[in-house]
């Protein structure tokens, strides 16, 4: 049960009031207990005759010798984690104990997510699609993830999360339709592939630029607080994106702010051909966040009960803190960055096959399972089977569906159309009609 | 010499005043008692030295009529103009909040004054100084249903907030499909030149946004104006810039109305009625235009219509274009650099629609292609004689 707690220490971590769920007044009213509190640690009067440090700055000690902070690469922040690499549970009560068939939902998402994959990067390679990007390898920490959030928790991502919205239940009717961009795409075919939106689960529609979804959700975080309706946010972004500015000020913004904001980083060792060593030379990104006066953890990105666990738990306290929180999931690519990109170029075949044969997360849940008697050989086979059949089904059904009308193209840049696009759509028209022979009009919806 | 007299009287001083005092005098920079004192007695030190001779406002303030159809009015410059629009918004929408760098004492225009107090700690609140943050914050809360009120400190320092203006709001509802948007965001700046504001906080950076499919840029050249341009920004369902002129925060006065009100987006103005040629401005730019009408009246008998574009996305093409078939001639002025200036979009376009009405080429009196200086303001603007000038060439072409 969520209590009130007034100001904790002037040092470490600041305890925020804690909002009850009991009444909005109550809530507002020790909402506002929180800003008070911080502006009273502000308003403290400078006094020279104490030997302690008076700068508003910063609260800390006087030392009297030069002394260099040594940044801690060598054992940094641990890597949290509930089974090893054999799906055996290592410390028994950090077993979240889950249902036969929640694991069993999580096993078949994961698998389902990979076959998909394999299915629209094979598509991608005849020419049927224009682009594509799998999630080889980081099965887990989408399904991880998602599985801790509340349906109505909004998501942002980046653009290698297609295993939370699956696992929300995003149909793979529309993962085809984006990724054919025809007249069932519910972002009416303007994105390229993978750039998935559902308003309906909650999920913004993925951008390229990268990590401008970083400050974003900080305030959507800001806006679900005041809304006072137990909603959380929670942001994904590779280790590579957390070098933008954009996620600087994520970062500070939700801290500040006092955001309910789970900010999850795929540290999945590359950002297109730039190993990790040549982006950052820190400890990692879970070490940035107590710079920002974040709560931070590193956990085994494949290893879904880690995932889950860290995840469920930040966000519980996200909420009721309301207080961001940095999850930095170690996790390692194992598909190409994408169908514009071949691997081999910047490294081994052989460190690919470690992390494929030797730690990845859909085998490491399905030994976890098979130990439990949850999942057989049958299961295997018949789910494989049924999976891709699903798949394929999907896959056609898309390839044969048209491309969206072409008024399409000129709406919703506003949220009415202008009359200076009302004249361009009709120029366009115009010309269409007068060289209908040069364009695909076949393809297009009438 | 100078020197020694300065250092006697220097001397004069600390001996007189006792070391306390002197301490005191050398290291709180805040009080001026020392410097003036050092200024005054100085023998060479004229009391107003020739460039410190203040220049006249290189225009002169035309305020609106009162207006009568929107309720009680109040006298109000820009900036309570501001604070008013923004305490009607506060008022009637719970979600609306406001934010930016130094927004809650008030904001360094005074544009804030009072709203913390009024509306609360979480509704006008103080961000870290990053303006890709505010801006990218203010994306998300306005994409999760918050109406967000952003202020960026001077529209010199947008840039950084570029990309998830133009990669991200402008953006954000023709990429979902129209699941999501960021209508609900509003981005003020104080805008233009200030007499003193040099290359960083005089700029009129309209010309990169309007390049941008997606987003409004709205500038009012009043207090009147202001307010109701600025709730129609708030109410609109589309991402928003709205510009403040910040020589005219103080300097603008008019009666305006208490309550809210709007005025239309993407409406010019035409706020005088004229025959021989049309005059284009936006803002500030708009008062200087007002003395040029008169000038060309009384010395040239040349009758000009002046027109207010007030939006600069999406522009208000046909009443532009009405007012040049009718006159023959446009000039377009604004601050900004010429090349790759909004006047550049105005004149292809309207010569495109209206060539055949042009007796002359359009012309365009604007800031040159300099980055904004800080002792050549007065040569640098377009005043009112280059416009005088450019209006005398287009009639005698």
């Amino acid at each position: 049960m969520a209590t009130a707690r007034g100001m904790k220490t002037m040092y470490g971590v600041c305890s925020h009031a804690v909002r009850q769920t009991t009444g909005l007044k109550a809530a507002r009213i020790l909402q506002q207990r929180a800003f008070r509190v911080n502006g009273a640690l502000r308003q403290q009067p400078f006094d020279s005759s104490e030997e302690k440090p008076q700068f508003p700055g910063a609260s800390a000690e006087f030392i009297d010798h030069l002394e260099f902070i040594q940044p801690n690469v060598i054992s940094g922040i641990p890597v949290y984690r509930v089974m090893d690499r054999a799906g055996q549970i290592i410390n028994p009560s950090e077993d979240p104990q889950l249902s036969k068939e929640t694991v069993v939902n999580f096993y078949q998402k994961m698998t389902l997510l990979n076959t998909m994959d394999r299915i629209l990067y094979e598509s991608q390679r005849q020419g049927r699609i224009s682009f594509y990007m799998t999630n080889y390898g980081e099965e887990g920490t989408h399904i991880g993830s998602a599985a801790a959030l509340d349906s109505k928790d909004l998501v942002f991502g980046q653009y290698r999360e297609a295993g939370v919205l699956m696992y929300r239940g995003f149909p793979l009717d529309l993962f085809m339709a984006q990724c054919y961009a025809n007249a069932d795409d519910l972002g009416k075919g303007r994105q390229m592939p993978v750039h998935y939106g559902s308003k309906d689960l909650n999920f913004i529609t993925i951008s390229s630029p990268l990590a401008t979804q970083i400050p974003q959700a900080a305030g959507a975080a800001y806006a679900a607080k005041r809304e006072n309706t137990n909603r959380a946010v929670i942001c994904y972004f590779g280790e590579g994106a957390a070098s933008e500015g954009d996620a600087h000020a994520g970062f500070n913004f939700s801290a500040t702010l006092e955001c309910p904001l789970i900010f999850f980083c795929r540290n999945n060792g590359y950002a297109i051909s730039t190993p990790t060593n040549e982006q950052y030379r820190g400890d990692g990104i879970a070490a940035r966040g107590p710079g920002y006066g974040m709560l931070s953890i590193r956990v085994d990105g494949n290893d879904v009960f880690a995932v889950y666990n860290a995840t469920k738990e930040a966000r519980r306290r996200a909420v009721a803190e309301n207080q961001p929180f940095l999850i930095e999931a170690m996790t390692y690519r194992i598909g190409h960055h994408s169908t514009s990109d071949d691997s081999s170029a910047y490294r081994s075949v052989d460190e690919v096959n470690y992390w494929d044969k030797q730690d990845h997360p859909i085998s490491r849940l399905r030994h976890y399972m098979t130990a439990r008697s949850w999942w057989s050989e049958d299961n295997e086979r018949s789910w494989r089977k049924q999976s891709r059949k699903t798949v394929m089904e999907a896959f056609e059904k898309a390839e044969k569906r048209h491309k969206p009308h072409l008024d399409l193209m000129f709406t919703d840049v506003y949220d009415e159309m202008t009359p200076n696009l009302i004249r361009q759509r009709e120029s366009m028209w115009r010309h269409i009609q007068q060289y209908k022979d040069h364009y695909p009009l076949d393809a297009y919806a009438k | 010499s100078l020197t020694t007299a300065m250092a006697a009287s220097a001397r004069l001083l600390f001996r007189g005043a006792g070391l306390k005092a002197y301490t005191a005098n050398v290291n709180s920079g805040a009080q001026s008692s020392f410097g003036t004192t050092l200024l005054r007695l100085s023998p060479n030190c004229s009391s107003q030295t020739k460039t410190q001779i203040k220049h006249a406002s290189h225009f002169t303030y035309h305020p609106d009529p009162v207006p009568t159809m929107y309720g009680p009015t109040t006298k109000m410059n820009l900036f309570q103009s501001v604070t008013s629009a923004l305490d009607n918004t506060l008022a009637s929408d719970p979600t609306a909040v406001i934010f930016g760098e130094d927004v809650a004492f008030g904001g360094v225009f005074r544009c804030t004054v009072g709203l913390r107090d009024k509306y609360g700690k979480d509704r006008v609140f103080n961000t870290p100084l990053c303006e890709q943050g505010i801006v990218g914050f203010g994306i998300g809360a306005a994409a999760a249903g918050a109406t967000a009120i952003a202020e960026i400190q001077f529209a010199d320092y947008i840039y950084p907030a570029f990309d998830q203006i133009v990669n991200e709001a402008a953006k954000y509802r023709y990429r979902s499909g129209n699941l999501f948007d960021c209508g609900n965001l509003t981005i003020r700046a104080p805008w233009g030149c200030v007499g003193h504001g040099s290359l960083y906080h005089s700029q009129s950076p309209e010309a990169f946004f309007a390049h941008c499919p997606g987003i409004k840029i709205v500038i009012p050249r009043g207090p009147v104006q202001c307010k109701g341009l600025l709730l129609s920004c708030i109410e609109d369902h589309n991402p928003c810039i709205f510009f403040e002129p910040k020589i005219l925060y103080r300097a603008a006065v008019e009666q305006v109305p208490t309550e809210a009100y709007t005025i239309p987006l993407s409406q010019a103005e035409v706020l005088q009625e004229g025959s021989d040629v049309t005059l284009v401005a936006w803002g500030t730019q708009i008062h200087v235009l007002r003395e040029v009408v008169s000038m060309a009246q009384e010395k040239l008998g040349v009758s000009c219509e002046l027109i207010d574009l007030q939006t600069i996305l999406p522009w208000d093409t046909e009443t532009v274009c009405k007012s040049v078939a009718k006159t023959g001639r446009l000039l377009i002025s604004h601050e900004a650099p010429v090349t790759g200036g909004f006047a550049a979009e105005i004149s292809s376009t309207v010569q495109e629609e209206c060539f055949l009405n042009l007796e002359a080429p359009i012309t365009r009196v604007c800031g040159y292609d300099t980055p904004f200086p800080h002792i050549f303001e007065p040569f640098y603007i377009p005043d009112k004689w280059k416009c005088f000038e450019a209006v005398k060439r287009l009639i005698s072409y």
